[in-house]
């Protein structure tokens, strides 16, 4: 399997042997179960649905229930499907967690970005801002867009103002710092995008 | 799923340190490694701010060393802070004395504190 679910815990410091601290973000790897199977027959290509993060019976519908029953798993909060080059190595109902990133050096990392709404071009894109004081009324606008008769009109992909965040982003080739496979917890180095209990993607790099 | 990250920052914490606070003339014992040798190297001085931030919880040291001034901040709990000995707490009015560093001389002294 080349990747697991997490829960995002937050960040911490951890020091190491030589006294130098590393800021690392805590995820919680785990417990998943192996859900159900992609195979090349039926639906044309191959992996494994995991689930993630207990959920009450209550809370799941007729639908979602006939599915968990099927894989005689309790119902789970999130899903998620990763590749596998053997899928009689991972059966349904299995169960697995931090432990198998025991040996992994880098990982990515996908998660649902903080939603800053609709933001302005100084927060979006890290635009300069105007003088704040001596008359000026520029201080967060984003200045000209474009020149006038040519080309005479705005560029695709021109950067503006707009939504910004709550949007999946990817962070590539994080360091493991430590992996503790008994509470399945993976020490991340650096930050990792979402809020803290935020579900994270995390992918042997 | 019961996991928090307090529960993660508090394995990494010290218990064995003393109570200090800012005032107080302490001896910080730092490990330094010399090629492949490592000896303690204690510093000398007066604790001038203590930051409590958990785990990152930082103390700066100020101390004379030859007329010239030295101030250094260490991580409280990591590896390299051998141990840490309180050798006169002293009675301050602020948390943070950081009006030390314009003070000279006889204007210095800190009072003792009655423990």
């Amino acid at each position: 399997m080349n990747g697991i679910l997490a829960k995002k815990l937050g960040m911490t410091q951890v020091f190491t042997e030589q006294g130098e601290s590393v800021p690392v973000t805590v995820l919680e790897a785990g417990p998943c179960v192996v859900v159900s199977h992609k195979t090349i027959d039926k639906e044309g290509y191959k992996a494994v649905q995991v689930g993630f993060g207990l959920k009450k019976e209550s809370r799941s519908n007729k639908a979602e229930m006939g599915h968990f029953n099927k894989a005689g798993v309790s119902p789970r909060e999130h899903l998620a499907e990763f590749d596998v080059v053997d899928l009689d190595a991972w059966p349904v109902g299995k169960e697995f967690g931090a432990a198998d990133f025991a040996d992994v050096k880098q990982v990515n990392v996908s998660g649902i970005s903080k939603g800053r709404g609709f933001a302005g071009t100084i927060k979006r894109h890290n635009f300069h801002s105007g003088p704040r004081s001596h008359g000026t009324h520029n201080m967060r606008e984003p200045g000209s867009i474009s020149a006038n008769s040519y080309p005479g009109r705005v560029f695709p992909g021109k950067k503006m103002a707009g939504q910004y965040g709550n949007k999946k982003v990817t962070v590539k080739h994080l360091q493991v710092i430590k992996v503790d496979g008994e509470k399945n917890l993976i020490f991340v180095r650096g930050a990792v995008p979402g809020p803290k209990n935020g579900v994270i993607v995390v992918r042997k790099d | 799923m019961s996991i928090n990250i307090e529960s993660i920052h508090q394995e990494n914490i010290k218990t064995d340190l003393p109570d200090f606070r800012a005032g107080d003339s302490v001896t910080v014992n730092v490990k330094v490694v010399e090629g492949s040798k490592e000896r303690i190297q204690p510093f000398k001085g007066v604790v001038i701010q203590k930051k409590n931030t958990g785990i990152s919880t930082t103390l700066t040291v100020r101390k004379i060393s030859g007329g010239v001034s030295v101030e250094r901040i260490f991580p409280l709990h990591s590896p390299n802070i051998e141990s840490i000995e309180v050798d006169r707490p002293g009675k301050v009015r602020q948390a943070r004395i950081y009006y030390m560093r314009e003070l000279r001389g006889k204007a210095a002294r800190i009072k003792e504190r009655k423990v």
